[in-house]
């Protein structure tokens, strides 16, 4: 049950999914994996993608100004 | 119905801004879940020969000169404004400033999500290419028919 880190605060579309996509299909089932991401597009767009293909967002919180975490299970 | 997630875009261009297109929609839309097949047409060949740079490859003299204009993806050109080469360059200096991703990084990205790269068999023989000159993640060479039923019931685009 590893934990795995992405920082994508900053990218831009398309590589804020792309990557954590990338990232998410590395995983083991039962991994998590925190993404460190920005207000807008990404907060956005990537915990609804995660969801829709399947993953459990466990949490989405704000870290400090424009940056958030978002934990995704496999 | 076109209810399927699938997208399927005809690369016919070899201009720099329109790849990055290509590229763009395919990763966005595989990073999404969907089934993203592209095929690769006339100018479009360029982005996926393995030949990176400008090289004399080809069948015959007028074939090998194409292929030297051609020099893939780092010397593409873009569709207005190209000023003799000046073109991708400033996009790119851009591009970098802004942290969007490159066209190459676009592409690698398409590979790691599993997007199918298809090569048109008829282009392939008029610019006197083989299998070989092109990358290993092209997953076949296509004629038209077998495309189409690739595409069918999902969005077609031809860029």
């Amino acid at each position: 049950m590893a934990t795995k880190t992405l920082d994508i605060t900053k990218e831009h579309c398309p590589m804020t999914f792309v990557k954590t996509k990338i990232e998410l299909s590395r995983l083991q089932p039962g991994d998590t994996l925190e993404v460190l991401l920005t207000e807008g597009e990404p907060l956005d767009n990537v915990p609804r993608n995660a969801v829709e293909q399947g993953y459990d967002v466990l949490s989405v919180e704000h870290v400090a100004g424009s940056t958030h975490k978002v934990v995704i299970r496999k | 119905m076109q209810d399927e997630k699938k997208l399927s875009i005809i690369a016919f261009s070899g201009d720099f801004d329109k790849l990055t297109a290509v590229f763009t929609l395919a990763t966005g839309a595989a990073a999404v879940g969907w089934e993203v097949n592209i095929f690769f047409t006339f100018w479009g060949l360029d982005a996926i020969k393995q030949q990176q740079g400008r090289a004399f490859i080809g069948s015959n003299w007028l074939t090998r000169m194409f292929g030297f204009m051609m020099g893939g993806l780092k010397v593409a050109p873009t569709s207005r404004f190209n000023f003799c080469g000046a073109g991708p360059r400033l996009f790119r200096s851009l591009m970098r400033k802004n942290n969007v991703a490159t066209l190459e990084e676009l592409a690698d990205a398409a590979k790691a999500l599993g997007v199918n790269l298809y090569a048109c068999e008829m282009a392939m023989h008029v610019l006197g290419l083989k299998r070989e000159d092109f990358i290993p993640e092209v997953k076949d060479v296509l004629g038209v028919a077998s495309f189409l039923k690739f595409a069918d019931g999902g969005q077609t685009l031809f860029i």
